[in-house]
Formats: C-alpha cells, structure tokens, sequence
C-alpha cells in the first residue's frame, strides 16, 4: 500500500490540521509516514503546501516526485492546480471551490473552476457553505478531507479518531462539529457529486 | 516502544535531551528553529529544568553554550545557516579551546532560499575549522547521531556540527528512541589552560587539533553513517551526502541498477572508501544537499583523475535543493508521466498581514520620503522586509542582520540626505546595538525606525530580547533623550506621526523612532487571553 498525498491552501487555511489526522490514522494503522510541511516566510498569506507520504514499506524521499502523487487535496481551487505536475496519471484531485483572493492578480474564478473540471477524476465542492451547514466555517478542511477519504484507503474510522485527537482539547462540541464535517464531505464524494 | 512523529529539528530537539543534554542555546531562523521550541515545550526537559532560552544572536548562544561546556555540561546551540557567519568568531576559535562537555552546534541550511537571503552549505565551515559534523539522511538519523555527537565532542574534546537542510529540518517521520542518558555532573577542564587562547597556547591547540584530523578521519571511516553498498555494476559509482541518498534510492531500482553507493554521513569525509569506490568505479556521480563540497575535493583543481559528475558538470544544477525529479534526471531515468501547471495560476507571494503595524509606519515614511526621491530607506531582515513589496515599495535594501542602521551611517557620511533605517526590535538586540553605537559616537545624521511588533515575528513568535527596554539601550547608548520618539502606528495617528517623522528628519543627529503597536497575531492572542481570564 502506498499512498502519496500532496496537500495544499493558503497560509492559515488549515492544512496542517488535515496532515495531522491522516498522519495520526495512518500511524494507528501501522503505516510508514513522511510528512514534509511548509514553515516560515511562505505563511504570510502565501501558497503552503505539505507532502504526505504513506507506505506500507520504507519511504525514502521526504518530497514526493512530479507525476507521482496519488491524491491532491486542496482547500483552494488555483492552489490545487499550482501542484498538478505532482498528480500521478491515475491520480484523484479533490478541492474546494472557493477562493481566497488575496493577491491583486488573482484569475477570473471561472476559469480556474473550469480548468478543475478538464480532469477526469476530481471532485469539487463548496466546501465553505458545507461547513457552515454543519455548524461552523471553520470546519471547511474537514469537509474537504471528508471528499478526500474516499480515495485513501485508511478506515474513516481512524480518520474520525484522528478528529478526536487533535480537536478534543477544544471540547467535544469542537469534536462533534469537525465530525459532522467531515462526514458531508464524504457524503459528497460517494454520491459522486461534482 | 512507540515512536514519536517527529519534525527533523524535533528529532535533534529530543535526540539532545535523552542524550543528556544540560542546556539549549540559540537565535532563532528558519529552518532551525523548532529545535529550541521543541525543547522549550518538552515536559522531560522542563521537570529536569533543561536551560533552554534563546539568546540575542548567535554568537552569545555559541559562547553561552562553550560556558556550559566548560562547567563540564552538554549543550546545544541551534542557528541558521547565516547565523554561523554571526558565530563565525566563536565556532571557529572554539575548535583551538575545544569542548569540555559535549557540544553540539546544530545548523539548518536553507538550500533554494526557502526563507533566507542566501544559500550557503555549513560543512564547508566544519572543513574550513576542522572540527567534525554529521548530516543526517533522516529523522531517525537525526535523533541517534545526537547520541553520537557527544561521544565523539567528549573523547576528543571538540565541538561537533550537526549539519540538516530545510526538507529534512520540517519533514516529519517516526522516531524510536533509545535508553536515555544522564546527564554530566558539573566538572571543570582538566586543563586549566584548555579555554586560552593567548598565542602561545593557541598555537599548541592549533598543532594538537592538526595532529588528530587524521583520527577523525578514521571515526568517520568505521563510522555506521557512513555506509557502502557494493554494487555489481561498476561503470558507475554514487556518493550521496546526507538527505540525498534519499532521493538516489527513491529512484533507483537497485534490482536493476546494481551501482556501488556510498553514503557519507559524518564528516571529514572517509578517506578510505572514497578511495574504493574510486579505484573501482569506472566514473564517480555525487550527490549534494548544497554545495559541491565533496565533489570539488575528489575533482581536484587540475580534474586529471576519474570522472567527477555533480553539480560542477551540470550534470545536476548548480544552485538550489535537490528533489526526486532532478536525482532522477541525473541518474540518467526516463522522466515520470506529469503535466504542466496550468497557466491560469498565478504567484501568491508572501505579504504583509492586514493590520499589520509595520504597513502604518511604512506609510507615514513614505509620505516623507516622496519628496526627496526614491531609495532613502535602508532596512533590514524581519516581516518589514515585506514592505520592498508593491504597494508599499518603502525600502531599498536587506542585506544581513543589523545592517539597516550601519549601511544608513555609510550613506549619510557621503553625505547622502535623509538616510533612514528601519530594523526590528528582535534584529535590533541581535545586531542593531553596535550599529546604533557607531552613529551615536560619529554623531552621525541619520533616522532609526526601531519597529517594535513585541515579538520575533517572521521566524513565528519567539520572545524577543530587547523587549520594555528598547529606549533605555538607546538612551544608555547616548542618542539624546529628546530625539527618542514613540509612536503608535495606526491610520488615525498618521498625521501626527509624519510630523514627528518630519521634525526628526531635519533634526541633525541621530534620532530614533519607535513605532510601536503589537503584531496583530499577539495582539489577537492576548485578547483571547484576557477574554479567558
Ligand atoms: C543571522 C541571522 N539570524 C537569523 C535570521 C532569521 N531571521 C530573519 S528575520 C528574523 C527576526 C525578525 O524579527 P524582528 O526584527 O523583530 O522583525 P519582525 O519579523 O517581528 O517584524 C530572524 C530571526 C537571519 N535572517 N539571519
Ligand atoms: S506576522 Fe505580525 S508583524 Fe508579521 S506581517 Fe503579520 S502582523 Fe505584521
């Protein structure tokens, strides 16, 4: 089994919170890991990614390789297409819709959507009124990490536990919020809803 | 047992305290500078009270840690690579006094300029000073060269360089942890003279540390990071320095390409296999996270010997990290299937955060500055950096750390008119001090910006050392009690901070301006803690 996920967003979307719980269900199910992460001047606001790079068997390069990566999980929709060289010919490509337009240049939204949608296999949704649904905003990456668990072959239950892990010093209300997210993310997934 | 998950710097972080380390040292910078975090945070380090701060640059950490060393104690002192140019002074006298108590002198080098002004490979400082270093491959490495590292400082008395790049610095992997070691009991040199450097007894360590390179170079030889693979093929033979073998053995299919790789690990390099793999080998490819180090050595000025390929050749980039793709390339395997990014994408560099107090002091200059033309504004390296940047276009240079205040000297001694700085309160106690000390003594006519956020904000939040006392050090220093501003940036104060601004600018002398107001990330914190309480 060997899965290589490239994560990507805008500084302080969360995408480290998604490593930790794919990392931690990973661990718990006696897998190899590498997680390589971003730090420093590339969080002002800038592009952050992290490489995540689970195995059954030993994993060498901490960076995964261009047209290598299995899955390509994003909580912004240019973001995601910055690491398309990365997605493996069979690769899936989950983002979410959204946009963060922090930059004066920032291209005509449609036109990354549609670019999105020129992949065969990909999902994208509008994660952020999801999250709002299922009781708070900033539960978006869990929403997107629920798309995404489809395709990487982890129990979700783990995933779930890994939720608990990270979340439960904030409250089991937090926990519960985070859960119900990352459930209709998922559910989005399965119905194959685009 | 179970392993941790732990960030390269993390794993020295926890490699050091079971290896029984006494105290942390450092300056903080990307990519260093989780060590000391990690430390900080650990709840073994904190019941044993581990000293761990960090210190106003590093140079005081470097010769804080020797102190600790002295008084027979493990110690670790963490920096970026540009922080060694600080230490430089320390770390290369350090290897005539040695060490007493294990030292380990962990350096990050930031190959590609992830985040630095520079990329420069730190083993060509454990060359240049003759003392040893390790680089480790991966976080496990990491964690047991630590264990290691003090062996070796504390049986040839010497401090030991404990080399890593970006990748491996924030990449995390499980680490297995040893048995733990206790740590030393306070002992003194047994040499009263081992830390003098008068020239008649420097010139006896100078002989002493040349007489036991050799002795290195045999720790290195028999070394268990140093490893050999012997390959049958022999047309070609590969040595990898450090976090490169990883990406030779993410490509290579050694079923299919059964090649001789020689991993060296621990430095000086191992003289005895590199003879092997040489005299074997019909051509050498070498494989650097940095710096042709090692190829440049088997190259040789004149090139007359076996087929050196690396980054001297082209064979590999000259500059910047390595990655999967271009070890592949050089290794000289089909590409792997990939696509381009899509043209719609577009760069999203770093900026200044909104709210960001240095956004309102870069506006308030701005204003003034406009009338006297561009390039007025020398600064220095921290967040304010970010203000090079359209739409602020408000500084012209960063060079090094401090170098806002004396570059301002230079200009306005040529006569340059107004000559401004604008540097940082962490960088001011780091560098800013002794700059700050020439202009007062040279009654120079210069502006300082002494641009007080209350923390170390660009490496993420570190304490920063100058804190509460910031005008005292000016004043202590002499610059004129009336010519010390304080000023809250804020859009509603711009325009009574331009007239401040303006009063000092024709004020002949040096002033300081202290623009203070916290980064908006504090700020956000403290309300949440007061919202707590
Ligand atoms: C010699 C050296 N050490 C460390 C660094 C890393 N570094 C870059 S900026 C910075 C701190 C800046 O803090 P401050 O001056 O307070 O500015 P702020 O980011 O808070 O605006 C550090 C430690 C460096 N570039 N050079
Ligand atoms: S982190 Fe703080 S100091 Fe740095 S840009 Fe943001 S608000 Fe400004």
């Amino acid at each position: 089994m060997k899965k290589d996920i490239i994560l990507a967003g805008v500084g302080g979307q969360g995408i480290l919170s998604i490593a930790t719980i794919i990392g931690y269900a990973a661990i718990e199910s006696g897998l190899n890991l590498k997680q390589a992460e971003v730090h420093g001047m590339s969080q002002r606001g800038g592009d952050v990614q992290s490489h995540l790079r689970i195995s059954d068997r030993q994993i060498y390069s901490d960076l995964i390789p261009h047209g290598g990566a299995d899955v390509i999980i994003s909580v912004e929709p240019m973001e995601a297409l910055r690491y398309k060289p990365y997605l493996s010919p069979s690769g899936w490509f989950i983002s979410n819709s959204n946009p963060v337009v922090n930059i004066p240049n920032y291209p005509q939204i449609q036109n990354v959507i549609d670019e999105i949608n020129s992949l065969t296999k990909k999902v994208i949704l509008d994660a952020d009124s999801i999250a709002k649904e299922s009781g708070s905003a900033k539960s978006m990456n869990m929403v997107v990490l629920g798309a995404a668990s489809k395709y990487l072959d982890l129990p979700y239950e783990k995933l779930e536990e890994g939720i608990s892990y990270i979340f439960g010093r904030k409250g089991e209300k937090v926990v519960e919020i985070n859960l119900i997210a990352m459930k209709a993310g998922r559910a989005i997934a399965e119905k194959g809803l685009q | 047992m179970k392993k941790l998950l732990l960030l390269g710097d993390e794993a020295i972080g926890q490699g050091a305290l079971d290896a029984g380390l006494s105290g942390a040292y450092g300056y903080p910078g990307t990519p260093s500078t989780e060590i000391i975090e990690y430390i900080q945070k650990n709840s073994e380090a904190i019941k044993r009270n581990v000293h761990r701060t960090w210190s106003a640059n590093e140079k005081t950490a470097l010769e804080s840690a020797l102190g600790m060393s002295y008084a027979g104690k493990r110690v670790i002192v963490t920096m970026k690579h540009v922080g060694l140019n600080v230490a430089a002074d320390a770390y290369m006298n350090s290897a005539l006094t040695g060490a007493n108590g294990g030292v380990i002198v962990a350096v990050a080098d930031d190959p590609s300029m992830h985040s630095s002004q520079n990329e420069q490979d730190s083993r060509f400082f454990s060359k240049f000073a003759l003392l040893p270093a390790f680089e480790p491959s991966n976080q496990q490495e990491a964690y047991d060269m630590c264990f290691k590292a003090y062996e070796l400082s504390e049986k040839y008395n010497l401090p030991v360089m404990m080399r890593i790049t970006t990748r491996l610095a924030h990449s995390r992997a499980g680490v297995e942890r040893k048995k733990t070691i206790k740590e030393n009991k306070m002992h003194l040199p047994q040499n009263p003279d081992q830390f003098m450097l008068l020239p008649a007894f420097a010139r006896k360590k100078y002989q002493h540390l040349l007489s036991i390179n050799e002795d290195l170079v045999k720790e290195s030889e028999n070394s268990e990071f140093n490893t050999y693979q012997d390959g049958k093929d022999k047309s070609l033979g590969i040595i990898v320095c450090g976090l490169a073998y990883n990406y030779v053995m993410e490509n290579l299919d050694i079923e299919k390409n059964n090649f001789s790789i020689l991993k060296i690990s621990q430095y000086p390099i191992p003289r005895k296999q590199i003879e092997k793999i040489s005299s074997e080998c019909e051509k050498l490819l070498v494989f650097e996270e940095g710096m042709p180090l090692v190829e440049e050595m088997l190259k040789g000025y004149l090139d007359k010997g076996i087929k050196v390929s690396g980054r001297l050749d082209g064979t590999l980039p000259r500059a910047g990290e390595l990655n999967p793709q271009i070890v592949r390339k050089a290794l000289g395997l089909s590409k792997l299937e990939s696509q381009e990014i899509p043209l719609v994408v577009e760069n999203r560099p770093p900026a200044l955060c909104k709210g960001c107090p240095h956004i309102d002091t870069y506006k308030a200059i701005n204003e003034i500055t406009a009338k006297y033309g561009k390039g007025h504004v020398f600064s220095d390296i921290g967040c304010y950096t970010l203000g090079f940047l359209p739409p602020y276009n408000a500084i012209s240079s960063c060079v090094d750390m401090g170098a806002s205040i004396s570059m301002a000297i230079g200009a306005a001694d040529a006569g340059f008119f107004p000559a401004i700085a604008t540097i940082g309160d962490s960088t001011f106690g780091h560098s800013g001090i002794t700059g700050l000390l020439d202009a007062v003594e040279t009654d120079s006519n210069i502006v300082i910006f002494i641009m007080d956020n209350d923390t170390t904000a660009m490496t993420g939040m570190q304490d920063s050392q100058v804190n509460g006392r910031i005008e005292k050090i000016c004043l202590g220093i002499g610059v004129p009690e009336e010519h010390i501003k304080v000023i809250n940036p804020l859009s509603r104060n711009h325009e009574e901070n331009v007239r401040i601004i303006q009063k000092e600018i024709d004020y002949t002398g040096v002033s300081v301006i202290i623009p203070r107001r916290p980064c908006i990330h504090v700020y956000k914190k403290s309300l949440k803690k007061e919202k707590n309480k």
